[in-house]
């Protein structure tokens, strides 16, 4: 029994499939990207020219092949030899046109791609960059999987539009018209013939691109379902079993796979006449060409050179038109992933700096809460009315019931979020009248679940903070006892360490986390340290040595569940459902016999007595 | 155990029929192909002599339409034959699948990461589709139709043939270079790919300490950094990639040129005809496809075999709880006894030595810390897992003797953690019916569940929607709705996994009250934190570290004064600290129902705000 009810299935909603093919407003912002670029698409165009030029001469070099060295000699108006001499230079040119072909081609590919990879190299680092600076409200409410979409498969998806969908129609639309001009120029008539061909063309595309969209979008619906459906049945299949509702289950599994199978055969029969109905609208219009080119001919009005021409060109003339069509589901694909893509980065921060931020240039680590009350759904309180204000190099402890506010307040010191009501202060200034960068400089957090980044010790404890020098790093770890098993590990500061598949301990992570804390020296510490079941007697003993030792000369403030810590404490806080309820030292909170004093009996009692038994 | 081979002819098979009507109907329509270059060979060659009348081209050119006309109908026909083939093989494999995956035991689900099972029914199964469909079927166009033009070739000229051809194996070499060059950088491509995902995935999730420590930028330039090489990559992977069609053009240009050249200086010399030098080309021009499709097809079937592969795995996968084979099919009573019961997730030891014994419509309940095997106890009874060592017996009878679907109607389970459908709630109560569930059913359930009340809030009351298409429920919503569902399938044996956590105490009051009449009648075992919850039962077991350690009523257990004394007075402290404040929030909540009576329907109906529409 995994999973709550109908939860996880966001990649197979239905929504999420569907988009418009075409949005012109989404598409100038996407080409916006390409702006830095446009000496590169510039350069791009220019020889997507060159290969519809390229593209066009083959046949028409074949027809000189025919009409002036192959024709005259066969009907004896020039000798063999002549004929055989004039082929040479003919084939020599046929062959210089494939090189400069082929040449051009790779070239447009390479830049097409260069471009292309390169604008969404550039919108990916800048969605990031927007992400870094989005509050954590939005980030408590938007999954990691739907942001990874966004920025992992989303712009794969646009990187492809740009590449392969923009480049390719713009080549193709110039391909056409390039062969339409030289058809013209080789025989008036004859194109007339071709042209006449092409609104059976469109229509056949249009037609059945209609068609394809249309069951294009049931089988999506229809695939979203079942998946959807498969999803829920896989993660609740003990329900399925205990409730014995297998038949059930697969009934409706059934309707739904014949629901698909049946949108399916809809797309295949409409799918397997397209390409077989445009083939022979080609051949059909070749067999018009004959006919038409025959007749010029007999009345000698045409050479045969020309008419086999127009009999290659037709093939090269009518595939980009077909193509077009199939450029449809990419961009399709594409616009969708970028409504999503701009969604996101016109999502606004909620918590920003003050357009005049004050200076902090010597913070004391006052912090005062002036009547803060705070929810982070509107009207859910977490805090109500709290005030209380701790004095610099104080250091206090906050105890309460889970779900009492505690972690709230340290989130709230760091401006994780913003208060609704009162205002919280740093030696005497509202948060939100400085930077963010400028209160979390001041302010060092551990959180209660270490987080570890991948990269080495050393990397985990300076944080890409080069100021932070190896003897720094390492005198920070020898601070928080984390020395001893750090120069236990193979490549000790150099060890390669990551967030899953971690080598180390829970014990060992919450001292790589100290470390990481004090070696950017905070005037106020804040530490989030809740019970953790998992850590060997030796590594609380180092833990809770370190922690005192932290706590002498900054203001801190720690969330604790170790006996020791808020005995050690110059006061404590008690919070219960979000009001703070009793304050003082140890001794004089239990001497009250209140709130503080059930606690005690019921946490930290409890706690210390297994913890004298681990070590007794 | 079967192969992955046996499974594709086992598909495939079903519809050889089918299969064999495509193969022919290509094998027609690429015959059908190489017809008309022979006309418009003979159109050149007609308009060369000078007694050709307009009547000879117009008739050779109907010709050409005629079997154009003719490859294109038997060309869409093999379409449609194999494709449709390949979606109802795909069909009978989702079901089959489907029917299997019902029949594993919850553990291989635990095993067996749902998000795996789910990308091998999508993704793993369209690429065997693609293989089935598209794969034979443009294998078979491809070889018929290369088959065909070469022989074709070979009847105008066997030294163009030759001419035209030494330049495949140079090709086949060329992409065969440029495509295991391409795979190598598109694994490369992939590998990078996962690295920046780790990294964005890593970031987001510990955005906390990112912006606590203010390294944003640093962030950013960390995944500006991997995003590079990510580019440089993708870029990389182009240069392999954009080979491919340039060279094909261009070796298929050589192709046509040697031809022109050699076939030229044939023609001049009298030897080969225009129009056979034409007819010639044409052929060349209908090779391009295959050449062009045989590597994309190899493609097909090296991905779509190693997707059989990995579906063929789920296939092997051999459910290991079942039915008996000789069942023992006497109506259940409802005593339930556990005796000289050991069980082990892999190598970890859940329970040791358990026994008891529950009476037809006695009640048990279970209590102990965290991880001391409570629920392990409960899963064991409607055969989630099958116990290693002793026996589960039911009216005394072994449950693996029972047929599986007998036992589990007798069994009402409300698990701990709480699985709903996204299906209106009035479903989600009568999951367990065969028949619909009649109204009077629905509010002995959802009144003794406590749901009536919280549905009256719903927007369509039972038939509303449950889940991200409908309403979200609240955690001892859910609770209560898998405790009317359990309720309603009228079980004799009801097991409560921890199943009223989440409901306030007042409320599981309530519960607790109307659920001693339902119990009356019916066996129950109950796991529970709370004391208020087991304390009435008529055994308690309280277990630790997968044994029991004590035993006997609620008053007994107090006065031995061990772990259950314990944890009673520590739920007194808590209440203590709790109930002040949740008595008074409950208190106001029943004055302001009775202020305003009824609390919904609130929301207008339709028809009251704008009249009928």
């Amino acid at each position: 029994m995994h999973g709550g009810g109908g939860s996880g299935r966001g990649s197979f909603d239905e929504d999420e499939i569907l988009g418009k093919a075409y949005d012109a407003r989404l598409m100038r912002r996407l080409l916006g990207y390409l702006r830095p670029y446009r000496g590169l698409v510039i350069i791009a165009l220019l020889i997507i020219l060159g290969i519809s030029v390229t593209e066009a001469a083959p046949p028409v070099i074949a027809k000189f092949i025919v009409d002036s060295a192959i024709a005259p000699a066969v009907n004896g108006q020039i000798g063999i030899d002549e004929g055989l001499g004039r082929l040479a230079p003919l084939g020599l040119a046929y062959i210089a046109v494939l090189v400069v072909s082929s040449g051009l081609r790779y070239a447009q590919t390479m830049l097409a791609s260069y471009v292309g990879q390169k604008a969404m190299y550039d919108l990916r680092v800048q969605l990031f960059a927007h992400l870094q600076g989005l509050s954590l409200t939005f980030f408590d409410r938007n999954p990691v999987g739907r942001l990874m979409t966004r920025i992992t498969n989303d712009i794969d998806a646009l990187t492809d539009m740009v590449t392969q969908g923009v480049v390719a129609i713009f080549g193709d639309i110039v391909v056409i018209g390039v062969i339409a001009i030289v058809l013209l120029v080789l025989d008036l008539r004859l194109a007339l013939v071709t042209f006449a061909a092409l609104p059976l063309l469109i229509w056949l595309t249009m037609y059945f691109r209609r068609i394809m969209r249309d069951s294009f979008r049931s089988i999506r619906i229809r695939l979203a379902r079942i998946n959807a459906y498969l999803n829920e049945n896989l993660s609740g299949m003990a329900i399925v079993q205990l409730f014995t509702r297998e038949r059930a289950s697969f009934r409706q599994f059934d309707d739904l796979n014949t629901d698909l199978l049946n949108a399916n055969r809809g797309q295949i029969r409409a799918m397997s006449m397209f390409f077989p109905a445009v083939g022979f609208t080609r051949a059909a219009t070749s067999a018009a060409l004959f006919v038409a080119g025959g007749f010029w001919i007999l009345k000698g009005e045409m050479t045969i050179g020309t008419l086999l021409a127009f009999w290659q060109l037709v093939d090269r003339f009518f595939q980009p038109i077909g193509d077009l069509a199939e450029k449809y589901n990419i961009m399709q694909a594409a616009m969708a992933s970028s409504e999503r893509v701009f969604r996101l980065l016109d999502t606004k921060a909620t918590i920003v700096d003050p357009p005049h931020p004050r200076e902090l240039a010597h913070v004391r680590g006052e912090i005062t809460f002036e009547n803060v009350s705070f929810a982070y759904n509107e009207g859910d309180w977490v805090l109500r009315d709290v005030s209380f204000k701790i004095s610099a190099a104080e250091s206090v402890a906050i105890v309460g019931a889970t779900g009492a506010g505690k972690t709230s307040i340290i989130s709230l010191i760091s401006r994780f979020y913003d208060v609704q009501k009162g205002r919280i202060l740093l030696d005497g200034v509202d948060l939100r009248d400085l930077r963010q960068q400028d209160v979390r400089r001041h302010v060092g957090v551990v959180l209660q679940d270490p987080f570890i980044f991948a990269g080495t010790v050393a990397s985990n404890i300076r944080l890409n903070n080069e100021a932070i020098s190896d003897q720094q790093v390492r005198a920070a770890a020898t601070f928080v006892n984390a020395d001893k098993f750090i120069e236990r590990l193979p490549q000790r500061y150099d060890t390669v360490v990551t967030e899953r598949g971690s080598t180390l301990s829970v014990g060992q992570k919450q001292l790589l986390a100290f470390a990481r804390a004090i070696a950017f020296n905070p005037e106020i510490l804040l530490v989030l340290d809740e019970a953790t079941s998992s850590v060997d007697t030796e590594t609380e003993h180092l833990i809770q040595d370190a922690l005192a030792k932290l706590m002498v000369g900054r203001t801190s403030i720690i969330i604790a569940h170790r006996l020791s810590t808020i005995q050690n404490v110059d006061r404590i806080i008690v919070l219960h459902k979000g009001r703070v309820v009793e304050m003082g030292t140890h001794r004089d909170l239990l001497a009250q016999r209140g709130v503080y004093h059930r606690l005690y009996e019921l946490q930290y009692r409890a706690h210390e007595a297994e913890s004298s038994a681990k070590t007794g | 155990m079967t192969s992955a081979r046996a499974t594709f002819f086992h598909y495939l098979g079903r519809h050889r029929l089918q299969l064999l009507v495509g193969v022919f109907l290509a094998a027609g329509s690429s015959l059908a192909a190489v017809v008309p270059p022979r006309f418009i060979g003979e159109i050149i060659d007609s308009l060369q002599r000078p007694q050709a009348t307009f009547d000879d081209v117009v008739h050779l050119a109907l010709l050409i339409v005629l079997f154009a006309g003719l490859e294109a109908v038997l060309r869409a026909g093999a379409r449609y034959v194999m494709l449709d083939a390949s979606r109802k093989a795909e069909y009978s494999m989702r079901n089959d699948l489907f029917a299997h995956l019902q029949r594993m035991h919850l553990a291989y689900f635990q095993h067996q990461r749902i998000g795996d099972l789910m990308a091998r029914m999508t993704n793993d199964l369209t690429w065997v589709r693609q293989m089935m469909g598209p794969g034979i079927m443009q294998g078979s166009f491809t070889v018929m139709l290369f088959t065909f033009s070469v022989l074709s070739m070979i009847s105008v000229s066997g030294k163009l043939t030759i001419i035209a051809l030494i330049l495949m194996p140079l090709a086949s070499l060329t992409f065969w270079y440029i495509g295991r060059t391409v795979h190598l950088r598109f694994e490369r491509l992939q590998a990078q790919f996962g690295d920046m995902s780790t990294k964005a995935q890593e970031n987001f999730s510990g955005i906390r300490v990112v912006k606590a420590f203010s390294q944003e930028d640093a962030e950013t330039k960390d995944f500006a950094k991997v995003n590079h090489e990510y580019f440089g990559r993708a870029v990389s992977l182009s240069a392999m990639q954009g080979l491919i069609w340039p060279s094909i053009s261009f070796i298929l240009g050589i192709a046509v040129l040697s031809v022109l050249y050699v076939g030229g200086q044939d023609a001049i010399r009298g030897e080969l005809s225009i129009g056979a030098l034409v007819q010639f080309v044409a052929y060349l021009y209908l090779l391009q496809m295959p050449m062009i499709n045989i590597g994309w097809i190899s493609n097909m079937f090296q991905a779509g075999w190693a997707s059989l592969g990995r579906l063929q795995e789920l296939f092997n996968a051999a459910p290991k709880i079942t039915d008996p084979i000789d069942p023992v099919t006497a109506p259940i009573k409802g005593e339930v006894e556990l005796r000289g019961v050991s069980f082990a997730y892999g190598q970890t030891i859940e329970l040791h030595d358990i026994s008891f014994k529950v009476p037809a419509g006695g009640s048990l309940a279970i209590v102990g810390p965290t991880g001391s095997g409570k629920s392990t106890v409960v899963n064991l009874i409607p055969r989630l897992f099958d116990v290693q060592q002793g026996e589960v017996l039911i009216d005394g009878i072994d449950i693996r003797r029972r047929p599986l679907e007998q036992l589990r109607r007798a069994v009402g389970y409300v698990p701990q953690e709480t699985f709903l459908f996204s299906v209106p709630l009035r479903e989600n109560v009568g999951f367990g019916l065969d028949e619909k569930l009649t109204d009077p059913q629905l509010d002995w359930a959802g009144d003794v569940s406590q749901l009536n009340k919280d549905v009256e809030d719903f927007p369509a009351r039972y038939d509303t929607m449950i889940g991200e298409r409908g309403v979200t429920l609240s955690g001892g919503q859910k609770q209560r709705a898998a405790i009317a569902r359990a309720v309603a399938k009228d079980p004799r044996i009801l097991i409560l996994d921890d199943a009223l956590s989440a409901v306030d105490t007042y409320t599981e009051a309530e519960i607790l009250r109307r659920m001693r009449g339902v119990m009356r009648e019916r066996t129950s075992i109950v796991v529970a934190h709370r004391i208020s919850t087991v304390k009435d039962a008529d055994e308690i077991l309280v277990l630790d570290g997968g044994r029991i350690v004590e035993r006997g009523s609620h008053r007994e257990l107090l006065e031995r004064g061990g772990l259950y004394g314990q944890m009673y007075r520590r739920q007194l402290l808590e209440e203590e600290l709790e109930v002040d404040e949740e008595r008074e929030e409950h208190e106001k909540r029943v004055k302001a129902q009775s202020e305003e009576g009824p609390r919904l329907p609130m929301r207008p109906r339709l028809g009251e705000i704008g009249g009928e529409p």
